[in-house]
């Protein structure tokens, strides 16, 4: 609980960025991204459209092969650079220490497999034989995202939005994963549905000492969820910091555009 | 516990000609545990900046602000993020949180955040709350739709949930009846008691008089209000 | 009718031949994995098995004793369309007896009869990609046999038992090949999974519409896969064959009357002609003249 001990346990980060570009052609997609996220960080990413902000992400999950950089993740085996790293050995982590929460839910879910079955995947994908305790695990699941337990034969078309997105996560997190790549995870939603998502996602970072990274166009979705935060223009990173110091007191012309541009309710 | 060196702060406007707005130069204090300092100063003159600069709300120009062992000016996030959470404690004038979460779970946060089990957070945010003159049938809802006074108290408990060996107090009892003003009085004097160390802005004299050992005027820090 | 020698040997012509030759080399040599092959058309449709007729028409040489049975039988259209296709194009001679096939084409069955080192048994397959029921992208299913992720293939089976309360797959039953590919073993009854693992003969199975052909070598293994708590189990009918009295072999259901009244027969016509033949009787069979 002390001070020091917290600092103590984040020294080594969980992923280093360096350097990181992606051009398509004589397009910059994103160039010279540098962080370093700590175990139990969340880190806010937020731009306009086309600010390279996805182009960012997809290339840090992996969907996406940079043009240059280094993508360092702190694997059980010591830093390893990912984007390096062969296709199989990527996907490993893909399904054991990563997880990816897609806007829209249905390129995260299997539309066609029950809810059990699409939370259980994961488990089967490392290995998992045992049928019972599965569905028991993916019954605990499906009650942490506060979906009941008599859902859990049916698919994801018959809930709704908030629902799907709530059956993502429990699918993405099932196998304790160490960094969630979010986009844009309350986008489709609505407003009410966001605040329930928000606080599901707040304590489920919280008791699994998860870290995050989080694609929004949102503030308010930051403010309430990233711990850090980086704003991004034209493919770069213009301004990077604490969120609510970025927030309250921008120090670049574009952050402060940014966030003067937001409508007060 | 916290010590205010040089300290200097400017805003740049860049949507409005780059205009640079000097707003706190050559700033000092220190306040050791146990000690209850009141910033005073007129409106705008920086007390509520000096304030956030030293909750890491507010990026400082030049100087140090050291709480505990942390240099707050120069510290990476991450630093800043670990010293709120077990270090130093913030009282402001706005409740910011989830929508739809209950008042008890907002409370709890910052001991569940330190690893605190949720049933032994929860027990301390009910009694929080309840010395708080919150009525039991609030806690189960979220404070956002709180009256004024509710959420300040809200805000509080927050606050005093974890004790924080440094506590920032901006307007604790500004919106507070006399019941509810005296019962946040008493928890601050037992927070000095316990040796937190305090820097609390005050309009409320009388309180100012009870609590503080120390007042200074942030207007000795402002440029172009300097006497 | 035209003479057999207006075709080429086998219908096919010899750089066809060399081609499918090379993807039957190439997946006997990687077992379970799906070779593509740049599949001809056939005189007849597909889904008439072009996949299994290409493969034989490979494999057959001019000594070769054809076997063709069509869901266990020798007497449907698809087996006897095909026997006579190979008798008019190859002119090699054809059996029904499968210890006596050199080369035996199947769809949807395994021989009962065990068989043996130097037999061949070719399989028409529909549907070549076991993961294509949860995974339609062809780029995606690749990748996933080329990194072995299977976690999908136990969806498949998980999905089968929160809806059935068991795994209720009987046929098309997917196998691990030699701890590598998950193959389909195209829509045999699960009850013939076992006689997949460890046979004699040389296995190959050809699709021809999907233009693909894998091979499982003699004595391959090959495991089904089901859950620690839901073992895989070789299912068939609860009955002995009512002509042969056989109580082991794969049974078809055959409705005899508008009553309903039913009898179950061996599906095998080979296997339960044999047993007759040795004297083996069931309740509604009769003797037949022995061999």
């Amino acid at each position: 609980m002390d001070t020091r001990i917290w600092a103590k346990m984040t020294t080594q980060p969980l992923l280093s960025v360096r350097n990181l570009s992606k051009f398509y052609g004589g397009r910059i997609g994103c160039a010279d991204v540098n962080f370093d996220l700590f175990p139990g960080e969340v880190l806010g990413i937020v731009g306009e459209s086309g600010s390279g902000k996805s182009t960012l992400l997809s290339c840090l999950a992996g969907h996406l092969a940079p043009d240059r950089g280094e993508v360092i993740f702190a694997t059980t085996e010591g830093p390893r650079d990912t984007v390096q790293m062969g296709e199989a050995a990527r996907r490993r982590l893909a399904r054991t220490d990563w997880a990816y929460v897609h806007q829209n839910p249905r390129d995260g879910l299997r539309m066609g497999v029950s809810a059990g079955g699409n939370v259980g995947e994961r488990l089967m994908a490392v290995g998992a034989r045992h049928y019972g305790q599965i569905r028991d695990k993916a019954v605990d699941w499906l009650g942490r995202v506060e979906i009941a337990a008599d859902r859990v034969d049916d698919r994801p078309s018959a809930f709704s939005g908030g629902m799907q997105q709530r059956l993502q996560i429990a699918r993405n997190l099932v196998t304790g994963p160490r960094l969630v790549f979010m986009d844009e995870p309350t986008g489709g939603l609505d407003v009410s549905v966001q605040a329930r998502l928000l606080d599901l996602l707040r304590g489920l970072v919280r008791e699994m000492g998860l870290s995050a990274i989080i694609v929004t166009h949102d503030l308010a979705v930051v403010r309430l969820l990233a711990d850090r935060l980086m704003v991004m223009k034209g493919g770069y990173v213009v301004e990077q910091g604490l969120t609510d110091q970025v927030l309250d007191d921008p120090q670049h012309e574009y952050t402060q555009l940014l966030v003067s541009s937001v409508l007060q309710v | 516990m916290i010590t205010i060196t040089n300290l200097s702060k400017s805003f740049t406007l860049h949507n409005q000609g780059a205009a640079v707005i000097p707003v706190m130069a050559g700033a000092n204090l220190a306040v050791s545990a146990g000690e209850c300092l009141g910033l005073v100063g007129a409106s705008g003159s920086g007390k509520s900046t000096l304030m956030r600069m030293i909750w890491g709300n507010y990026l400082a120009a030049s100087g140090s602000i050291m709480v505990g062992d942390v240099d707050v000016a120069k510290a990476a996030p991450r630093e800043i993020i670990a010293l709120r959470r077990g270090t130093l404690g913030y009282v402001s004038q706005f409740l910011r949180v989830v929508p739809r979460v209950p008042t008890v779970d907002v409370v709890a946060e910052p001991l569940l955040t330190l690893g605190v089990g949720a049933d032994a957070a929860r027990g301390r945010a009910m009694a929080l709350l309840a010395q708080l003159n919150i009525p039991e049938r609030l806690w189960s809802l979220s404070p956002t739709t709180f009256s004024g006074g509710e959420q300040q108290r809200v805000n509080i408990a927050r606050g005093f949930v974890h004790p924080y060996p440094a506590l920032l107090l901006d307007e604790p009892t500004a919106s507070l009846d006399a019941v509810n003003r005296e019962v946040v009085l008493t928890l601050i004097e037992a927070a000095k008691a316990r040796g937190a160390a305090i820097i609390g802005i005050f309009h409320d004299e009388q309180a100012r008089a009870r609590l503080c050992d120390r007042l200074v005027d942030v207007t000795q820090f402002t440029p172009g209000m300097a006497q | 009718m035209t003479d057999q020698t207006a075709y080429n040997f086998a219908y096919l012509d010899e750089q066809t031949k060399r081609m499918i030759r090379r993807a039957i080399l190439k997946g006997v040599a990687i077992p379970g994995y799906q070779v593509p092959f740049a599949s001809r058309e056939m005189p007849m449709p597909y889904g008439w098995g072009t996949g299994g007729v290409q493969v034989t028409a490979a494999c057959l040489v001019p000594e070769d004793r054809l076997k063709v049975i069509d869901q266990g039988a020798d007497d449907t259209t698809n087996a006897v369309s095909i026997r006579r296709f190979f008798q008019r194009t190859a002119g090699v001679a054809v059996t029904e007896a499968t210890a006596e096939a050199t080369v035996i084409q199947t769809r949807h069955r395994i021989p009962e009869t065990p068989l043996t080192e130097g037999q061949i048994l070719v399989y028409q397959v529909p549907i070549p990609e076991p993961l294509r029921f949860l995974e339609p992208r062809e780029t995606e299913t690749r990748k996933m046999h080329e990194l072995e992720d299977y976690g999908l293939m136990h969806v498949k089976l998980y999905e089968d038992i929160s809806r059935h309360g068991q795994i209720a797959t009987a046929y098309d039953y997917p196998v691990k090949v030699e701890g590598r590919y998950v193959m389909d073993p195209s829509p045999i009854p699960k009850f013939d999974n076992p006689k997949l693992a460890g046979n004699a003969a040389i296995q190959l199975f050809g699709a021809g519409r999907e233009q693909r052909i894998y091979a499982l070598p003699p004595y391959s293994e090959a495991i089904s896969l089901d859950f620690d708590d839901y073992p895989f189990a070789a299912s068939k009918a609860d009955h002995a064959c009512d002509l042969c009295a056989a109580p082991d072999s794969y049974l078809d259901e055959v409705i005899t009357d508008d009553q309903g009244s039913r009898m179950f027969v061996c599906s095998d016509t080979d296997f339960c002609a044999s047993r007759r033949k040795a004297g083996h009787i069931g309740p509604m069979g009769t003797p037949m003249a022995g061999g």
